[in-house]
């Protein structure tokens, strides 16, 4: 807490007080006058009110009676705790318990109170009572949840009241009316509530924190609470937080969402008086360290700029906050969706089924549609309209990754085989034979389900039909029962009708000072003499049919003869690189196995003969371009590994200059640093296309490369980028060897070509990922890899039908890795729907953000990027107020009601609003915004979902011998606590935090030095101990490397330090030093737009 | 006439000159009408076994214009230390080492027999000798393999500081570099580009490191060895390497279709060889051998595409204007032989192929650089190993006999100025008083290049009598020519060889006899056949022909004795009596000749012809001819149908090819095997007699000649048949008799024909 207050950079504060200088003093002073507070706030007003309102009742959370009592009391039941304290204005879902509610009714209504927590706090200062106000939130919350309940069950969405009420608690009030009825439905929750409390006893006998709490309360001023994680704030705030623990902890789970609500709250209106404080206790206790969120409060505001458009909230809004723990929890979400779709395999055969999370560890059984691990829609209910989709804004799009790897426990696709006919396909539409096709007329003739067209079945193909009417082999033909298969092509789909050879791999390596100096070159080679081993290779072939060739080049290339017979190594010097060409044919691609002591040799050699080098320039256009002749004159498709050190300045095509400009962010020129300086890039990777020829670039640079210019070739061509600034041997070796290792090895298809099909009604209009297309349609791939995902976005050309639904096809013509001509099916059948609920109810949040974060990194090349944000809200805002608008019941406008399956979009589209791309803080060169651009284009949902929201991970919370994962926290500076050691990981950086007051204990035995004060800061190694703790730590981290696409470089931060800062820089749902709003304020002011939206 | 054939033999071997005349017609009105030219065939460094050369540096004219060399000529006042300058007549101190000089103590250049003498020069620095190999892969393996031998096997004859570099070219040109160890390692460069000395340089990296060092220490341009040692290196460093290197040289690697040539770069290869030796031995004796087994079929220079249905031009095709590469690429070669010359540098051409090379576009290559030429059907024949071999071979002093860089100057005596000079030179474009306006070859100069020579180089100079009818030159004068050829020897020394000679005026009037009786027949027959050449490379073959007919009319008109309009009291005196069947011969040969040559054979042929000394050219115009029979000793017989005989083994040398010829009778006895009968031993010993002895010649002979053994009604025969004078044809052969020879298939005229209608000519007036 006092690191955020302290961090947030003075000036933003100063300027976000101005703006809300209302909040705190208002919010929290005035929760007596709430009127007065409030009103700034128009959003936020409801949530403030309740708090003041509450406040009175100051005392226990449930207290909050005071201003709602009744209705508190009524909704007490409910899982007051849980809400409670949102009860104020906004509502939100109790992050677990709506989750598992949402699971179970479909669509919740959360009466989330935005302010919660948050506020709280401020509230605390000015009302000795705040407890109160946590009770009316409580109360709140229940009366939603009850209504949701009692309501209409079946809304899909989850509906958070937003605290928003107008301005007093008045405001609120009105709505706690019509929830009131529910309380009682809700009655029976009270019991069971009750029970919580008593489960909890333990937890209140946490007494030290109460007395801390107590202090803080008597100190009416709860402000200075706020700073530290005073227990008073935490008190309120603790509230909130303790129910979603309380509830994952307590067997609550089982229990009725509203019960589990209810339990923590338990403690009744009238109970609150007294045992509030103990309950606060407890939840200090158990929170305690989270109460972090305090200091949040003035950081959201400072955040509050981030919404450039925005800034008019000048409206005061209500001081209150809303409680962090109040508002939909990523964690939470996860978490549910783990536990209640974990366990049982995901059976594709029924159309439009929304897949478990990418989170989800679950098994896939392919009943005719394609795993989710290849194809995951934003949507798997398709509006019928362009005109419903117009209205509703969600994308409708698809994230594709044809060649993914399955777990080893799936079967990869079956290969069929037709023989010299090729597989069979439609003859109007050419979609290929699937299971979504109908056979008709005795199965003489087949209906194309994708354009109606029927065709005439070849005798050689035909089959009887059973009594249902379909083909008595269906279950012996994959392409008639399963969703991916893989046909093999015929020479017809091969380039100029020959089989193609097999692809060769070609390594290029930059010989510059640089290189040489940095060690990279020796390292490199040595790596490379055991890499060659492990070419990928086709099923179980004995060794890989891929050949290799070696370059090394700087100011001037040199390429290898390593054929077998040799007795050493020929280098042939090519200077002519304004010309290029490719010196020999025989002896450049080579077997790895005939030609392996020659290889040696040269390897040996490269380091040598470079080792005296001076020269520091080097080009890279033209080093492409010789790779690319070479696979030409091979007459074969292959890859080229590019291993390059810095801007290429050589007189040379492809020349480039330095052009980092800072000055030019937030200009309208900012978009300039993500286009290429050149447009020879563009016409060479056009080049490498038409050969099949793709550039993996591994970037070494000490300053700055242009990567924006340097990543397009790899980019166009279906290739990687990998950067590792200021490469250091001792530092980065593992990092580069973990990732060369990986991507040398990885399956790969090359010369690709990808067709997504659709049946009549939508159609494929916008691609996203790395790859060139030369027309409208296919998206050619020079090479594809297992990681790499291309995102396609779907519009209506015409109606779609209910009944048949709307199906896709994508289908990937490939040379497989042993020269193989293939062809890979993947169908999906999705439904459609004419009411927009059903679209609501049918999404995924995690393909949502995967598609928006591809569009609008898309979107900087041409638009600045303060438009580009601001697409990305108002479309969001579009999304969230269509559903208030028709799917939602009806409720206060100041309540922020969100579908159940998007409670999570603010959130994680803060984070992406957050990201370097589009909010680059101050230490973010240009280089790492293009570098992080590219890498998210091609990024799976599993990929974006951790890049965005990073995994934050308590390492000394759970026991020692538990060997599952630890279960996650928030990535919130106040989910930490001093005393502990953490863990985030995004999928790129990998952070060990060290809490300042962690026991010594724990410090010995993971770092083998007596004090927190020795641990190096920035170690990136943990050392090797004979201890569980460090295995754990050790076995966690690994484990966690082996998910992600590329190695994790680990950073040991500790509490304080300087390099905390970078850490914090992970923290997303605080608000962010670059000005990125926190969680909170962005939530609110994504209320705000809807409500504008709405009215 | 003995007394002056002695004279020519003498004046040939002291001097190595010999003049069309030797007594000089003293105006030019008279000069003209000897019809041919007063020239000389110089062969500057004609191997003189007794003339060691001199520890010393020759004394010059001081006069700027002159700086003739102090000669045997001149003279000398002992008493004032004075000498005379011959051609300028200014008199010179001698310098401060000659005082001691005296009339019983002369130095070795003012005693009479040394009218050729030698100096070496001490200072100045010496650069090693360059050998650069430019290799063609795109040959069968086994040609390839036989290369690769050679070329192995070639640098145990360097010497031993010389340094070599390698150049292998295909579809690409490789420059390889021979100082790495462990990793051979080659600058490659595209086939197809022609790029310029600079930019040839820039891209192996010789630039580079040149300018910084120019720019830090301007004062030292010394690193220059060091720069280029990467692609240069000593023999004794690196032939280990090198012998490897080439051991694993490979083909081609590039694939080549059906139907199709290999991709070949040849003028790329050359041009990156020129602009490396451009750019870091300049002026320096420095060879580049290429060896190539096909045209260049890419790229400048090329000569023939790629595709094998397009055959490589032929003369009619050249005729027809049909070539469409030829000018471009003959001048792409012309340019990169200039610049060579100009670098003093010399390009071999090594082509071995049954088809055609591109000689014809790269002839210049080697003839203004005076590089060799040779031409073979493969490289794995002994008529190349041996021949490259030869490149090498040593004198009697251990010395390489190649020399470089040579600058051949000439000054005359006021009276004859100088009109060109033909042979393996460039001009220097050097003018000076003595330089004619009229030029007979490459003239307009009075000092020309020879990059490369050995001592049986030899150049034809022309020159003009300038000397007015009215002004008649002093009873006993004598005009006065100076040779003075400087060049590198092969042990690297720098020395300068200078020859003075002085011949007699003569009134074309009053002493015509004189004049006639000093004719010098031979070289006047190979200094108007090399004229002949000359012309017939930028002229049409018949304009060529009709010329030389018309001269030698001239000279019967002039010179033969005879009753006008009767042919049958012609006669020529025997200074003049074997003129006419030289140019009889010539007239057919291969050099004014192409039916039946290709391009490339006649560029071969008249590369050889221009640069020959006068005995071998003479074998070149008309071959020789050996009969062995069981009558006698073997006897030279006239190239003529009738000394075909049954019972005859002929030899025949025709400097390119030696042919045996076993007679009808001879090849029957053989085919019997009496050979082998112990009775009949004399047998054995005629049939080895010719084979012995044309070893000898092929021992002797650069290059080496084609060696064939064939017999009568042996196809190869028609090498024979073709050369011999067709006295007997299927037209006359009852009209001359049967008792002898065999009849030739053709419709050339013979011998007695062209003498016969010569002879009318000449005593005709109307001409």
């Amino acid at each position: 807490m006092n690191v955020n207050q302290s961090a947030p950079p003075v000036p933003p504060f100063g300027q976000n007080q101005p703006i809300y200088p209302g909040y705190h003093q208002s919010s929290y002073g005035g929760q007596p006058g709430p009127a007065v507070a409030a009103t700034p706030y128009g959003a936020y007003n409801g949530p403030v009110p309740g708090y003041q309102q509450i406040p009175p009742q100051g005392v226990p959370r449930a207290p909050p009676s005071s201003g709602v009592p009744p209705a508190s009391t009524m909704q007490a039941p409910c899982g007051q705790t849980a809400y409670g304290q949102f009860g104020q204005g906004d509502i939100q879902n109790g992050p677990s318990s709506t989750a598992q509610m949402q699971r179970l009714q479909g669509s919740q209504q959360f009466g989330s109170p935005l302010a919660p927590v948050v506020s709280q706090p401020a509230v605390l200062q000015p009302y000795g009572p705040p407890p109160t106000s946590t009770q009316v939130t409580a109360q709140l919350a229940g009366m939603q949840i009850s209504g949701a309940v009692s309501q209409a069950p079946p809304s899909s969405g989850l509906g958070y009241g937003p605290p928003t009420s107008l301005a007093s608690a008045s405001g609120s009030f009105p709505n706690s009316g019509p929830y009131g009825s529910y309380p009682q439905s809700q009655a029976p929750p009270l019991s069971q509530a009750q029970g919580h409390p008593g489960v909890q006893p333990p937890l209140r006998s946490a007494p030290p924190l109460a007395s801390s709490f107590t202090s803080p309360a008597s100190g009416g001023p709860r402000m200075p609470s706020m700073t530290g994680p005073l227990p008073p704030g935490q008190g309120f705030g603790s509230l909130p937080v303790s129910q979603p623990n309380h509830v994952s902890s307590t067997p609550a789970h089982a229990l009725p969402p509203g019960t589990q609500m209810t339990g923590p709250p338990g403690p009744p209106p009238p109970m609150h008086s007294p045992q509030q404080p103990g309950y606060q206790l407890q939840q200090n206790g158990s929170f305690g360290p989270a109460r972090g969120p305090q200091p949040n409060y003035e950081s959201p505001y400072p955040g509050t700029p981030t919404f450039g458009s925005q800034p008019g909230p000048p409206q005061p809004l209500p001081p209150k906050r809303l409680d962090p723990d109040a508002i939909p929890s990523p964690i939470q979400v996860i978490e549910d969706d783990r536990n209640n779709r974990g366990s049982e395999p995901f059976v594709t055969g029924v159309r439009g089924q929304v897949p478990p999370l990418v989170t989800t560890n679950f098994l896939v059984k392919d009943q005719g549609n394609a795993s989710p691990r290849y194809i995951r829609c934003t949507s798997y209910n398709i509006p019928c309209t362009a005109d419903m989709a117009k209205q509703a804004q969600v994308p409708l799009a698809a994230v594709i990754k044809p060649l993914a790897r399955l777990p080893p426990e799936e079967a990869s696709p079956y290969v069929v085989d037709h023989g010299e006919s090729g597989p069979l396909r439609c003859n109007r539409c050419k979609a290929y034979m699937c299971p979504l096709m109908t056979f008709i007329e005795g199965g003489r003739r087949f209906q194309c389900s994708f354009c109606s067209c029927i065709n005439d079945v070849p005798p050689q193909y035909f089959q009887h039909l059973d009594h249902t009417g379909k083909r008595v082999d269906a279950y012996d033909r994959p392409e008639l029962s399963l969703g991916s298969y893989e046909f093999l092509a015929t020479v017809d789909y091969c380039k100029n009708n020959k089989f193609p050879s097999p692809p060769a791999f070609i390594f290029m390596i930059d010989v510059s000072y640089n290189a040489i100096r940095t060690g990279l070159v020796r390292l490199l080679c040595e790596e490379l003499k055991s890499l060659l081993d492990y070419l990928p290779r086709e099923g179980g072939a004995e060794e890989s049919a891929i050949r290799v060739g070696f370059v090394t080049y700087n100011k001037v290339l040199h390429f290898y003869n390593v054929k077998s017979s040799l007795a050493q190594p020929q280098m042939m010097v090519v200077s002519d690189v304004a010309d290029m060409f490719v010196p020999l044919l025989d002896g450049f691609l080579v077997n790895v196995k005939e030609s392996r002591a020659v290889i040696t040799s040269l390897l040996d050699k490269i380091p040598e003969m470079f080792a005296d080098t001076r020269e520091t320039e080097t080009v890279f256009a033209p080093v492409i371009q010789a790779g690319m002749e070479a696979l030409k004159a091979a007459e074969c498709a292959g890859k080229l590994f590019l291993f390059h050190t810095s801007l290429p300045i050589a007189e040379a095509p492809g020349k480039l200059k330095n052009r980092d400009d800072r000055k030019l962010l937030n200009t309208d020129k900012e978009k300039t640093l993500f286009q290429p300086q050149t447009g020879a890039y563009q016409t060479l990777a056009k080049e490498c296309v038409a050969q099949g020829c793709c550039v993996d670039l591994f970037l070494f640079p000490n300053q700055y490369v242009d990567v924006a210019t340097l990543s397009v070739v790899p980019q166009l061509t279906g290739g990687s980028v990998y950067k590792y600034a200021c490469f250091q041997v001792e530092n980065d070796q593992e990092r580069f060897l973990s990732d060369l290792r990986r991507d040398v090895q990885k399956v790969v298809g090359f010369d690709a070509v990808m067709r997504v099909r659709t049946s009549t009604g939508i159609r494929a209009v916008d691609f996203f990922g790395a790859f060139y297309m030369s027309n409208t349609t296919d998206v050619e791939l020079a090479g594809l890899d297992e990681d790499k995902t291309v995102t396609v976005e779907f519009k209506h050309d015409d109606r779609l039908n209910e009944e048949s639904g709307a199906l896709l096809q994508c289908a990937l013509l490939y040379t497989s890795c042993a020269g193989q001509r293939r062809l890979r099916i993947h169908n999906l059948a999705l439904n459609c729907c004419t009411q927009l609920a059903d679209l609501y109810r049918n999404c995924e949040t995690d393909t949502l953000i995967n598609y928006m974060a591809k569009f609008a990194y898309r979107g900087v090349v041409n638009s600045p990027v303060k438009t580009v944000r601001d697409t990305l809200i108002t479309q969001c805002a579009q999304i969230l107020a269509c559903y208030r608008k028709n799917c939602a019941s009806p409720s206060s406008a100041g309540q922020l009601i969100l579908p159940e399956c998007m409670k999570l979009l603010p959130v994680y589209l803060n984070c992406v609003l957050k990201s370097d791309v589009l909010q680059p803080g101050a230490e973010v060169t240009t280089d790492d915004r293009a570098y992080v651009r590219q890498l998210v284009s091609s990024m799976d949902v599993a990929e974006t979902n951790v890049f965005f929201y990073p995994r934050l991970l308590p390492l000394t919370k759970s026991p020692i011998d538990s060997t599952s994962e630890p279960p996650a926290v928030r990535a919130s500076e106040e989910r930490l606590s001093s005393g502990d050691i953490y863990l985030l990981e995004n999928g790129l950086n990998l952070f060990v935090w060290v809490g300042a007051s962690v026991q010594q204990g724990v410090v010995q035995s993971l770092f083998n030095v007596s004090s927190f004060s020795q641990i190096t800061s920035g170690l990136s190694v943990l050392p090797v101990l004979d201890n569980p703790l460090s295995k754990k730590v050790r076995g966690l981290i690994d484990s966690l490397r082996a998910q992600r696409m590329r190695y994790m470089k680990l950073i040991v931060v500790k509490q304080e330090d300087k390099l905390e800062m970078l850490f914090k820089h992970f923290l997303v749902e605080d608000k962010s030093l670059s000005g990125g709003a926190s969680y909170v304020d962005f939530l609110c002011h994504m209320h705000k737009e809807i409500r504008q939206l709405l009215s | 006439m003995a007394t002056y054939l002695e004279f020519i033999q003498q004046n040939e071997e002291r001097d190595g000159v010999r003049f069309s005349w030797n007594v000089w017609p003293s105006s030019r009105l008279e000069a003209t009408r000897m019809v041919v030219p007063l020239a000389c065939l110089l062969t500057p460094l004609k191997e003189r076994p007794d003339l060691p050369p001199v520890q010393y540096e020759p004394v010059l004219c001081s006069r700027p214009t002159c700086k003739a060399i102090l000669n045997p000529l001149c003279q000398v006042d002992y008493r004032a230390k004075l000498w005379a300058c011959n051609f300028c007549f200014q008199r010179n101190q001698f310098p401060p080492a000659y005082t001691g000089i005296s009339e019983v103590n002369q130095p070795a250049e003012l005693m009479p027999q040394f009218s050729t003498i030698e100096y070496m020069i001490q200072r100045g620095a010496r650069s090693p000798l360059i050998f650069l190999y430019v290799v063609d892969t795109c040959l069968e393996e086994d040609d390839l393999q036989a290369l690769k031998e050679s070329l192995q096997m070639s640098l145990s004859l360097l010497p031993p500081d010389a340094l070599v570099g390698l150049i292998t070219f295909g579809r690409m040109v490789q420059v390889h570099e021979l100082s790495c160890e462990g990793i051979s390692k080659s600058y490659v460069f595209r086939g197809t580009k022609d790029l310029t000395a600079k930019q040839i340089q820039d891209m192996l990296g010789l630039t580079k490191s040149a300018m910084p060092m120019q720019q830090a220490r301007p004062a030292q341009p010394q690193e220059q060895p060091f720069v280029s040692s990467r692609f240069l290196q000593p023999v004794h460093k690196i032939d280990m390497n090198l012998t490897d290197l080439l051991g694993e040289l490979q083909r081609d690697p590039w694939p080549v279709t059906q139907g199709k040539r290999p991709l070949r770069s040849t003028g790329v290869a050359l041009s990156i060889a020129v602009g490396l030796l451009e750019g870091t031995f300049p002026n320096t004796g420095a060879r580049i051998m290429l060896f190539t087994g096909g045209p260049p079929t890419q790229g400048p220079g090329m000569v023939v595409g790629d595709e094998l249905k397009t055959p490589i031009r032929s003369w009619h095709d050249i005729e027809k204007d049909n070539a469409r590469f030829m000018k471009k690429a003959t001048k792409h070669y012309e340019m990169l032989a200039n610049r060579t010359a100009t670098n003093g540098h010399c390009i071999d051409i090594y082509a071995c192929a049954l088809d055609q090379t591109g000689l014809l576009e790269m002839k210049c290559c080697p003839n203004l650089t005076g590089g060799h030429m040779v031409m073979g059907d493969s490289f794995n024949t002994s008529l190349f190993k041996q021949t490259f071999q030869r490149i090498f071979s040593k004198d009697f002093n251990g010395d390489f006999r190649m020399a470089f860089g040579a600058t051949l100057e000439v000054k005359t005596s006021r009276e004859l100025k100088i009109a060109g000079a033909i042979g393996p030179c460039v001009s220097l474009n050097v003018k000076g008083p003595c330089v004619s306006e009229n030029e007979l070859g490459v003239g307009g100069t009075s000092q020309w290049k020879i990059c490369g020579l050995d001592p049986t180089s030899t150049l034809g100079i022309y020159f003009e009598v300038v000397n007015q009818h009215n002004a008649p030159i002093p009873q006993g004068g004598r005009g006065a020519i100076q040779f003075v050829t400087q060049y590198q020897h092969s042990s690297t020394q720098k020395r300068i060889r200078v020859t003075t000679i002085a011949r007699n005026w003569a009134d074309a009037q009053s002493q015509l006899r004189h004049i006639e009786a000093a004719f010098d027949q031979e070289a006047a027959a190979v200094l108007m056949a090399r004229l002949g050449v000359f012309r017939a490379e930028s002229e049409e073959g018949p304009d060529v022909l009709r010329w030389l007919d018309r001269q030698l009319i001239r000279l019967c008109q002039k010179f033969g004795q005879y009753n006008k309009e009767d042919p049958t009291s012609f006669r020529l005196s025997d200074s003049f009596s074997l003129y006419p069947q030289f140019m009889f011969h010539l007239r057919r040969s291969p050099f004014l000749q192409v039916f039946n040559n290709s391009p490339d054979e006649s560029s071969y042929y008249r590369h050889h012809f221009a640069r020959q000394d006068l005995t071998q050219s003479l074998i070149m115009i008309q071959p020789i001819l050996y009969s062995y029979s069981f009558h006698g000793p073997p006897e030279p017989v006239l190239l003529d149908s009738s000394s075909i005989l049954a019972d005859r083994i002929l030899l025949m040398d025709t400097f390119f090819q030696i042919v045996i010829y076993l007679g009808e009778t001879i090849a029957q006895w053989r085919k019997a095997g009496y050979q082998d009968m112990p009775e009949y031993e004399n047998f054995k010993h005629l049939l080895q007699a010719p084979l012995d002895d044309a070893q000898e010649i092929l021992q002797a002979r650069f290059p080496m000649p084609r060696y064939i053994n064939t017999e009568h009604g042996g196809s190869q025969a028609r090498f024979l048949l073709s050369k011999v004078n067709p006295s007997q044809t299927h037209n006359n052969l009852y009209a001359w008799g049967q008792e002898t020879g065999a009849p030739i298939l053709t419709d050339d005229v013979s011998l007695q024909v062209f003498m016969d209608h010569l002879k009318k000519l000449a005593v005709s007036s109307a001409s």
